[in-house]
C-alpha cells in the first residue's frame, strides 16, 4: 500500500459516454443495443490536433493526446513534470495493420508509419512530442494492471520530490481484429450486447470497452481540484471471494479507516456472470450499509478500466453527487468523504483506491 | 530516500552466450554474435545479418525444465532463462522472504508467436490457433517469470521501445529507496520476430553488414535478441547477509527527447538531459565517469546525436565509451538489460569492453571508441545509455562499492 497526498488537478476521460468537451456525468447515459462493443464517442480532434497530422494518427493516438491535452487546459498547467501512460495492448490498429501488409505483400515494400506507429509508448511519447515536455516519459504495459502501475510511477514521483505536477492516463483501444479474438478466448460476449441489463446478464463474458483518461495529479491543491488520492495498493494474483473481502478489509484498515467511514465504494463488476460472485459477496456482505456503486456498464471493460472508475470517482466527489445510473443498492449517500475503488481485471488482477474529499 | 541499491545478481541469454559465463567468454575473444538467422521465418533470412540467440524454442525449454513451458512464447522462454541466472547468482532460497517485486520490459512481446497466428487468421477469422496469441501482450512474459517464482507482490512491464529495460531497472531502485520493495528482479527481453524485422527494413536502417557504431561509414543497425535481469537489493536488507554485491545502482535518468517520433534531435537533447539526470541523482560529476556503455546503435542518426551529446557533456575529457551491439546486435526492449550486464561485468572483471569493426572516425565528432579490450581497467563509475522510438531515453549509472 502506498499512502499519498496527491490531489487530482486535472481528470479528463474519453468514453463511450459523453464525457469529453462539456459533458460530464450529468447526463443521459448512452445505452448500447446491439453492437459488438462499446466504442467511444470521439470528440472533433481538430481542436488539438491539426487533421493533416491526425490523418496519419491511430484512434487510440488522438484519443490520447485529445484526452491529455483537455486535462492539462483543466488544471492550467502547460507542462508537467512527468508524462506515465498504461495501455494493456498498446496501439493495436497500427501494429495489426503492419503485420498485415508483412504477410499480404509478403514482407516487400512496406509502409513504415504503422510500424513507428505501434509501438506502445507511441502514446506517451506523442503526448511529450505535442507538448515539446522533455521531461520524465514512462509506458507500462501489463494487462489489467497498466494503468495501475503509471499511476504508482506518477505517486511515487510526488512522493519523492522529483515533480509536482505529473500527467498519468490509461489508454486502450479496441480494433475487430482483436475484439474477434477475444471473443474466441470467452473474454467477451459473443452475442451482440446491450449495457443497462448489465447487472442481470447470465451470461459468460464481458463487454469490450475502451478509453482514454488522463489526470493531473499536484502534490498541491489547486481551484480545479477534484479529490485527493490518499491511498492506492496493486495486486497480481487473483483473487477468490474471501481473499478479495479480506483484501479489501485490511486496505480499509491500514488507512484507518472503518467500513463505515467508506462513503461510496465502486465496484468493478464486468457483467460476466463468472465473475459477479466475486463482488456481489462484497455488496451484500461487508459493504451491505455501504453505497455500493458500479461502472463498467459506461465504459466496458478494458485493461485499463481503472482509469474511467478514477475518473467517475473525481466527478462524483467533486460534485457531490451520486448518479443513479451507476447504484447498485438503495443506501441513501450523504457526504462524499472517501470513496473506494475496487476494481480487477478477469479477477487476475485487482487494485484498490482511496480517494477522498480534497476540502476536509 | 538515503537508503542505497545494490545489484546482487545478474542474468543473461544473448547471441553471445547463453549464460553470464559465456558471455564473459565472447568478450575476452572478442567475438560477435552476428549471422543469418536460423529461426525466423522470413524472406531476408539470408540477406539481413541479425544477432540471434544460438538455441531453438525446444533447446530453450530443456533449460527450463518446466512443464507448462511448451506453450511459451520465444520471448518468455529468453526472459524467463535470465531471470531464472539472476536469482540464482543472488542465492536467494526464499524469494518471499523479504518484499520482493518484478519489472520486466519489452517492445513486441510475444510477436513471435503472434505472426504465426495472424497468418492463418489473416486467412479467415476463425482460424488461426489460440494458443498461438494467448502470449502476445506485453505483460505476458513477466506474467509467466512471476508465476515461475511466486512473486506477486509487487509486477509490473514498462514498454518504452528501446529504452523498457532501462526504465525497469529505473523504477525497481526508485521502489527500493521509496522502502516500498526490499528487492526487484528488473531487466528486459525480446525475440527476433519477422514484425521487428520488416518494421527496421521498412526505415531502411538495417545494415547488410555487421554494424559499425559511431563509424563514419556506419549504414544502420543490427536487431539481436536476448534478455537481461538483475536482482536488486536495499541496503538494509543485505545488512543482514553476507553476500556478493556487484555494485551500486547510484543514478538514473529519463527525458523526452520530445523531436520526432522515430528520429534524435541532431544535438542530441534528450540523450544530454537523460545523462545530466542519472549524473545529478547519482551526485557524480562528468569526470567520476570512467567508462559509457553507449546506445550506439550505428544508425546515422543515433551516433550523431549521441556522440555530440556525450562531447557537449563531457568537454575534451570524455571518458572511454563504446557501444556493444555490434556484439550483442541491437536488442530493443533488452537492449537496456543486457548492456547493464554487461557493464557490471566490465566493472566486476576490470574491463573496457571494445566497440567491434570500428575503423573511420566520423567526421562530426572529435571523440572515437574504444576498439580493443582494455584489461586491469580501474573503474568507478559506469554510464548506460538506452535511448528508443519516441524519444524516450534513459540512462543508468552504476557504482563500484
Amino acid at each position: 500500500m502506498l499512502k499519498t497526498e496527491a490531489y487530482i488537478n486535472g481528470a479528463a476521460c474519453i468514453s463511450p459516454q459523453k464525457t469529453i468537451d462539456g459533458g460530464g456525468f450529468h447526463i443521459e447515459i448512452s445505452e448500447v443495443k446491439d453492437v459488438s462493443y462499446m466504442k467511444c464517442l470521439e470528440p472533433v480532434y481538430k481542436k488539438y490536433i491539426d487533421p493533416m497530422i491526425a490523418r496519419r494518427m491511430s484512434r487510440i493516438v488522438k484519443m490520447g493526446i485529445y484526452a491529455a491535452k483537455t486535462c492539462l487546459e483543466i488544471s492550467g498547467i502547460e507542462n508537467p513534470d512527468a508524462v506515465i501512460t498504461g495501455t494493456g495492448l498498446g496501439c493495436i490498429e497500427d501494429t495489426e495493420k503492419f503485420l498485415s501488409n508483412m504477410i499480404l505483400n509478403e514482407e516487400k515494400l512496406l509502409n513504415p508509419t504503422p510500424f513507428i506507429q505501434s509501438t506502445h509508448n507511441t502514446i506517451g511519447s506523442q503526448i511529450s512530442l505535442f507538448l515539446k515536455c522533455h521531461e520524465y516519459n514512462s509506458t507500462y504495459a501489463h494487462r489489467g494492471l497498466s494503468f495501475e502501475s503509471a499511476l504508482l510511477d506518477g505517486l511515487l514521483m510526488l512522493a519523492e520530490k522529483s515533480a509536482e505536477n505529473v500527467l498519468v492516463g490509461g489508454v486502450d483501444e479496441v480494433t475487430t481484429n482483436s475484439l474477434n479474438i477475444q471473443k474466441r478466448f470467452g473474454h467477451y460476449k459473443s452475442d451482440n450486447i446491450a449495457n443497462l441489463n448489465f447487472l442481470e446478464n447470465k451470461s459468460k463474458g464481458s463487454i469490450a470497452g475502451e478509453g482514454a483518461s488522463f489526470f493531473l495529479l499536484s502534490d498541491k491543491p489547486a481551484s480545479s481540484t477534484y479529490a485527493k488520492i490518499a491511498s492506492f495498493e496493486m495486486h497480481s494474483n487473483s483473487f477468490n471471494k474471501e481473499t478479495l473481502k479480506n483484501n479489501a478489509l485490511l486496505f480499509i484498515q491500514n488507512n484507518n479507516l472503518d467500513i463505515n467511514d467508506v462513503d461510496l465504494v465502486l465496484l468493478g463488476i464486468n457483467g460476466d456472470y463468472r465473475f459477479n460472485s466475486l463482488y456481489d459477496e462484497l455488496a451484500n456482505t461487508i459493504f451491505k450499509e455501504n453505497v455500493c456503486t458500479y461502472f463498467k456498464h459506461l465504459c466496458g471493460e478494458y485493461s485499463t478500466a481503472t482509469s474511467f472508475a478514477l475518473w467517475l470517482s473525481a466527478m462524483m466527489i467533486k460534485n457531490k453527487t451520486v448518479p443513479e445510473y451507476v447504484r447498485i443498492n438503495k443506501v441513501p449517500y450523504g457526504k462524499l468523504k472517501n470513496i473506494l475503488i475496487c476494481n480487477n481485471y478477469r479477477t487476475i488482477s485487482h487494485s484498490f483506491i482511496l480517494l477522498k474529499d480534497a476540502e476536509l | 530516500m538515503s537508503d542505497k541499491v545494490f545489484v546482487t545478481g545478474i542474468g543473461i541469454i544473448s547471441a553471445i552466450g547463453n549464460d553470464v559465463s559465456e558471455v564473459l567468454k565472447s568478450i575476452y575473444l572478442k567475438k560477435s554474435g552476428l549471422g543469418f538467422s536460423s529461426y525466423i521465418d522470413t524472406i531476408y533470412k539470408n540477406e539481413i545479418p541479425v544477432a540471434e540467440v544460438k538455441l531453438s524454442n525446444s533447446e530453450l525449454i530443456e533449460k527450463i525444465s518446466n512443464h507448462s513451458s511448451q506453450l511459451y512464447t520465444r520471448t518468455a522462454l529468453l526472459g524467463l532463462i535470465a531471470a531464472k541466472e539472476a536469482i540464482k547468482n543472488a542465492q536467494i532460497e526464499n524469494i518471499s522472504e523479504a518484499r520482493t517485486g518484478l519489472i520486466s520490459a519489452t517492445s513486441v512481446g510475444g510477436m513471435d508467436r503472434s505472426e504465426i497466428f495472424f497468418k492463418d487468421f489473416l486467412a479467415d477469422s476463425r482460424k488461426g490457433r489460440l494458443r498461438n496469441i494467448i502470449g502476445h501482450d506485453c505483460g505476458d512474459n513477466t506474467t509467466k517469470i512471476a508465476d515461475y517464482f511466486g512473486i506477486s507482490n509487487y509486477v509490473t512491464t514498462v514498454s518504452t521501445a528501446c529504452s523498457s529495460s532501462a526504465n525497469s531497472i529505473m523504477m525497481g531502485a526508485r521502489l527500493i529507496k521509496n522502502n516500498i520493495l526490499d528487492r526487484v528482479i528488473v531487466g528486459g527481453v525480446d525475440s527476433l520476430t519477422a514484425f521487428t524485422l520488416n518494421g527496421f527494413n521498412s526505415l531502411m536502417i538495417l545494415d547488410r553488414q555487421p554494424c559499425r557504431p559511431f563509424d563514419e561509414t556506419r549504414n544502420g543497425l543490427n536487431l539481436g535478441e536476448g534478455a537481461g535481469f538483475l536482482v536488486i537489493e536495499s541496503e538494509r536488507l543485505l545488512e543482514k547477509r553476507n553476500k556478493k554485491i556487484y555494485c551500486e545502482v547510484k543514478g538514473y535518468g529519463n527525458a523526452c527527447d520530445a523531436y520526432h517520433q522515430t528520429a534524435s534531435s541532431p544535438d542530441g537533447t534528450g540523450a544530454k538531459l537523460a545523462m545530466t539526470k542519472a549524473l545529478k541523482v547519482a551526485q557524480l560529476s562528468p569526470a567520476d565517469i570512467s567508462y559509457i556503455n553507449a546506445h550506439g546503435t550505428g544508425t546515422p542518426n543515433n551516433d550523431l546525436s549521441e556522440g555530440k551529446a556525450i562531447e557537449d557533456i563531457f568537454q575534451e575529457s570524455a571518458p572511454y565509451f563504446s557501444s556493444t551491439k555490434s556484439f550483442t546486435g541491437h536488442t530493443l526492449g533488452a537492449s537496456g538489460a543486457i548492456e547493464a550486464v554487461l557493464s557490471i561485468l566490465a566493472m566486476d572483471n576490470k574491463l573496457i569492453l571494445p566497440n567491434l569493426n570500428f575503423t573511420t572516425p566520423m567526421k562530426e565528432l572529435r571523440i572515437v571508441p574504444v576498439i580493443d579490450l582494455i584489461e586491469n581497467a580501474e573503474i568507478k563509475n559506469i554510464l548506460s545509455n538506452s535511448f528508443g522510438f519516441g524519444g524516450n531515453n534513459t540512462s543508468l549509472i552504476f557504482s563500484k562499492c
